[in-house]
């Protein structure tokens, strides 16, 4: 069986991915420090991280280049915190058949938008920035963080949505009327854009075809590129793991998650549960460490006015919440089945100094028995 | 202040917060205690995933359609895409939408012009609230880092689209977000340091660069402070008379530890929010239960108007 702790042993690339809002980004910093620990050079790609982890991780601001954290581990950890724009920017340049042509991109309008507003691209760029360092090979371990999208599986439509960007077919066949027959179909888009530019303006649509002028030629290139990125993502190099937190919504988006990815041919290796609430007694070795919240309910009422009725509640209250949690839990654990769980409580405070991240990763990869 | 006064205040109520705060739980809330108060209540929901039928204990799916998901409460989903078609359509441009749509276009149309499907969106609560479709329209905005862009995209479309009805439609929204007795955002966060700090940021985002007014913030999932978990269970016992059984002692001394600590540390970042951010705080409590059905809803509107009675009137 593969555990969490024999990915960062062994996998090149761990893609941390599940619904916003469940720590996504500490956890994924916490498996990067787990392979520094095994002596690995790893490296942690985040996006968008709370800004005291960013803070404890040296991340001071967008650098896309990696800053080493230094710490009391054998190998070596690195953080990069992802600038989409520059990472888009340098693959223009890479593509371009020349500088004149990548400046003619990089200066169009529509083009300095798509990062900020064409969803996915973030994403995109994302894995782009993984494919270049697993290339550059400096890290033995890459940890990439998904970003907090709208939708969670932007992370996995981004390429092919961009590439249709790129494609689409009404900007193109203004820009390259070249054959005859084309032209026909040229002038009835054009009629059809004119339509466009009178409710949004022409300039956008001015801005448009500058845009997809300066691309014409280097589609292909992103094409190759990006399947090359999804051919590393689905080699036996790279690990999917999937995080979420015991919440009913959480949870849902997290099955839901766990089939789309099988649709994409990826494999959850492991399922992360966040933020769990302690299981009170479970470590007394008695019976009654397994006590249910109904027979604790029972008791509570039984002794309501007495000393021990809130003391029983209370108890009561945390057992009902643990046992919701583990049943909403079991159908994802069933899914991504024979996938590990591993089971992460509630930490007393956020995640913000390389300290926290210790003890998140003391309860991700616990010492073996 | 009566909940009936507090959602007269503005029809439009956006509610705000980053994923994982319980945004859509809060709206539905909202509704609730509106419905409860006697008014009637529209939910918008613009990503078409959300929970929000579950909430009110119902398996539906939204659509575009209104539903009554409970008595005075009515829901709908109105995705960009949507508002993009219903825009074109009511200009007599139902074919440029289709074509719009089908071709791909209108990522690239969104691309040129960021915001536009936002304004799309913002531009058809303007015409429900202009309709008076109902007493409060709730809208439950986008979640992640998205709600300032959200709020924002009216007054950035300005820049990029000189002339043309979009050009209009940005304008109206703008003056909407811009009237406190129109419209009001509800930002929710949770007693956790990295919500808190979240919605900090958030609201002086919102304030400088839209100017919309701010309704007080709902902090969520508070633990109710419970008396009398500061004794000893093994005293507790003997004072009750009450024989524990092997092991008990431990899980209620551990239990009653974990929620003293989690309401100091809640109260601290509660604190701290009131320091950081000049809002009135309405709290709604931690339900011990991972799903929200229509009794927890009840529970947390019942709740939400008590915490709106506290409100100076």
């Amino acid at each position: 069986m593969t555990s969490l702790a024999a990915l960062a042993q062994e996998r090149r690339i761990i893609v941390c991915c599940g619904p916003g809002g469940v720590g996504k980004t500490s956890l994924a910093a916490a498996t990067a420090v787990e392979g520094a620990r095994r002596g690995r050079r790893a490296c942690v790609v985040t996006i968008d991280p709370a800004r005291r982890l960013a803070d404890a991780l040296g991340l001071g601001e967008l650098t896309n280049t990696p800053g080493r954290i230094g710490g009391d581990w054998p190998g070596e950890l690195w953080a990069l915190m992802l600038d989409t724009g520059s990472t888009f920017d340098a693959l223009v340049r890479r593509y371009a058949p020349n500088p004149e042509q990548a400046e003619a991109i990089l200066g169009n309008r529509l083009y300095r938008n798509i990062a900020g507003a064409l969803s996915g691209t973030q994403e995109y760029m994302a894995t782009e920035k993984l494919y270049e360092l697993h290339e550059e090979g400096r890290f033995d371990l890459i940890v990439v963080d998904t970003p907090p999208t709208r939708n969670a599986l932007d992370f996995l439509d981004a390429p092919r949505r961009l590439a249709r960007f790129l494609d689409n077919r009404v900007f193109r066949l203004v820009v390259m009327p070249t054959r005859a027959y084309l032209k026909a179909v040229s002038v009835a888009t054009q009629a059809f854009l004119r339509t466009v530019s009178k409710v949004v303006g022409s300039e956008v649509i001015s801005d448009a075809v500058a845009f997809f002028q300066a691309f014409e030629g280097m589609e292909e290139g992103f094409r190759d590129r990006a399947r090359e990125v999804d051919g590393l993502l689905h080699s036996s190099s790279a690990a999917f793991v999937l995080v979420t937190t015991a919440r009913r919504d959480a949870v849902e988006e997290g099955l839901f998650f766990a089939g789309r990815l099988r649709d994409y041919g990826f494999e959850v290796e492991a399922l992360v549960a966040n933020r769990l609430h302690p299981r009170f007694g479970a470590g007394s070795g008695s019976g009654s460490g397994s006590g249910s919240a109904g027979a604790d309910r029972e008791r509570a009422r039984a002794l309501a006015g007495t000393p021990l009725g809130p003391l029983f509640a209370n108890l009561a209250d945390f057992r009902q919440v643990a046992e919701r949690e583990e049943a909403h839990f079991a159908a994802l654990a069933e899914q991504v089945a024979p996938a590990p769980v591993v089971r992460v409580p509630f930490l007393a405070g956020d995640v913000h100094d390389l300290e926290g991240l210790a003890e998140l990763n003391r309860s991700l990869f616990p010492p073996a028995d | 202040m009566d909940p009936a006064g507090f959602c007269r205040q503005a029809r439009v109520l956006i509610v705000a917060g980053k994923g994982g705060v319980g945004k859509t739980t809060v709206s539905a809330a909202v509704a609730r205690m509106a419905a409860m108060a006697g008014l009637t209540c529209l939910i918008v929901e613009v990503e078409g995933k959300s929970g929000l039928a579950a909430a009110f204990g119902s398996s539906e799916t939204l659509t575009y359609e209104e539903v009554e998901l409970s008595p005075g409460v009515k829901a709908r989903t109105l995705t960009p895409d949507d508002a993009l078609v219903e825009y074109l359509e009511d200009r007599g441009m139902r074919r440029l939408s289709r074509r719009l749509l089908s071709s791909g276009a209108v990522d690239v149309v969104a691309t040129a012009a960021p915001g536009i499907k936002d304004i799309l969106v913002l531009g058809k609560v303007k015409q429900l609230e202009r309709a008076a479709a109902a007493d409060l329209v709730v809208l439950d905005a986008p979640a992640a880092g998205h709600a300032v862009t959200f709020l924002t995209s009216a007054a950035g479309l300005l820049d990029a689209v000189r002339v043309g009805p979009i050009r209009a439609q940005a304008t109206e929204v703008l003056e909407l977000l811009g009237d406190p007795q129109r419209c009001q955002v509800l930002l929710v966060t949770l007693p956790e340091e990295t919500p808190v700090n979240e919605v900090v940021e958030t609201a002086y985002k919102l304030e400088d660069r839209v100017g919309v007014r701010l309704a007080p913030v709902v902090v969520n999932g508070l633990y109710p402070a419970v008396a009398g978990l500061d004794v000893d269970p093994r005293d507790a016992a003997v004072r009750s008379e009450v024989h524990l059984r092997p092991g008990e002692a431990e899980a209620l001394e551990e239990a009653a530890c974990f929620r003293r600590g989690r309401v100091a540390l809640q109260g601290e970042q509660v604190d701290r929010l009131a320091q950081s951010l000049a809002l009135a705080q309405l709290h709604l409590p931690f339900l011990f239960t991972t799903e929200v059905g229509a009794e927890e809803v009840d529970v947390l509107a019942a709740a939400l108007g008590e915490a709106v009675r506290g409100l100076p009137g």
